[in-house]
């Protein structure tokens, strides 16, 4: 078990690595981009075929934001979906066997703190900078200390939650991948292929591979919509 | 004894100790899956709601378990005490 592969270092700012989940995740960019550009184009006035089915995914969305976050919000629902599909597709693709970029901190990481500066953001922008920085000294002067430390710990949670719940799959398939191995060996050693490898490691990366993936991109989502909402609040 | 064994081996141990913190989550998600249980067959129409709202405090409530898990993980898999004696 080993973490993502660094293939070379641009030598800039002591050594820039490039990683097997940064390759990953730009496979994942060009995937999207690849799948919007196929989705949307040749539009239609009467929707038929994938414009429908593209129709839908965004009336949905645009739903659960109005839903999550109420009425007036519908400018953040691009970035919830952008969010929601990186996350979605850098899990997913630990099923063609690549390495899911989600099971690098520096991704969620990344994001999370994309999150946290919307927050911010949103806030400043909506009760202006005065009444923000004393929504720090809220319900008095003395919780300020604890109230940036709450702030703090929104990126860092988010982040090893949906890590966390990567790494932990990812770490557990390897972990019976290579038990099976050893265990195919004690008893069938005459053949010349791990044969118990075979199909039971397909049924926990159902729950693994593509449970966890789909629950934890609705999730992340999910609380984006929610932090950002309770932020304009 | 090699000082980097003895490290290694607590190590281990306090990986496994720190997964002890698995309980809780449980508990707390098996009660919340429970709850929203009696909720959908008191009010079948809002089931769509509970279950979303239900997703949702479950991921919060499983934040101190993934806690506990990144602990796990970084001992075994990244242990910053092992080289505290090379220097």
């Amino acid at each position: 078990m080993n973490g993502p592969q660094v293939y070379f270092e641009i030598p800039v700012l002591k050594g820039l690595p490039i990683t097997e989940s940064m390759r990953n995740q730009w496979f994942v960019m060009l995937l999207i981009l690849c799948l919007c550009v196929f989705l949307t184009h040749n539009l239609q006035k009467i929707p038929t075929g994938k414009q429908a089915l593209a129709e839908k995914a965004v009336v949905m969305l645009n739903g659960l934001v109005d839903s999550t976050m109420g009425e007036g919000c519908r400018h953040y629902a691009p970035f919830v979906a952008a969010i929601m599909l990186s996350s979605l597709f850098g899990s997913l693709i630990s099923v063609l066997g690549l390495r899911p970029t989600t099971a690098d901190l520096n991704t969620t990481l990344g994001w999370a703190l994309i999150v946290c500066f919307l927050i911010h953001y949103s806030n400043i922008k909506f009760h202006g900078l005065k009444a923000y920085l004393k929504g720090y000294l809220e319900p008095i002067f003395i919780m300020a200390p604890l109230n940036i430390l709450s702030e703090i710990a929104t990126p860092v949670s988010m982040s090893f939650r949906h890590f966390g719940n990567m790494a932990g799959g990812l770490v557990i398939s390897t972990l019976l991948l290579s038990a099976l191995a050893a265990f195919s060996n004690a008893i069938l050693g005459f053949l010349p292929v791990p044969l118990l490898q075979i199909g039971i490691p397909g049924i926990l990366s159902l729950y693994f591979d593509l449970f966890t993936a789909c629950m934890q991109a609705f999730i992340f989502s999910m609380l984006t919509m929610a932090y950002v909402g309770n932020a304009r609040s | 004894m090699d000082p980097r064994a003895f490290v290694a081996g607590m190590s281990a141990l306090g990986a496994g100790c720190a997964m002890i913190a698995g309980l809780g989550p449980g508990i707390g998600e098996g009660y919340v899956a429970g709850q929203a249980c009696a909720a959908i067959g008191r009010q079948p129409e809002c089931q769509s709601d509970v279950t979303r709202t239900m997703i949702l405090g479950i991921a919060m409530a499983e934040s101190t378990g993934i806690y506990a898990l990144v602990v796990a993980l970084i001992l075994i898999f990244a242990n910053p005490l092992v080289n505290f004696y090379n220097s």
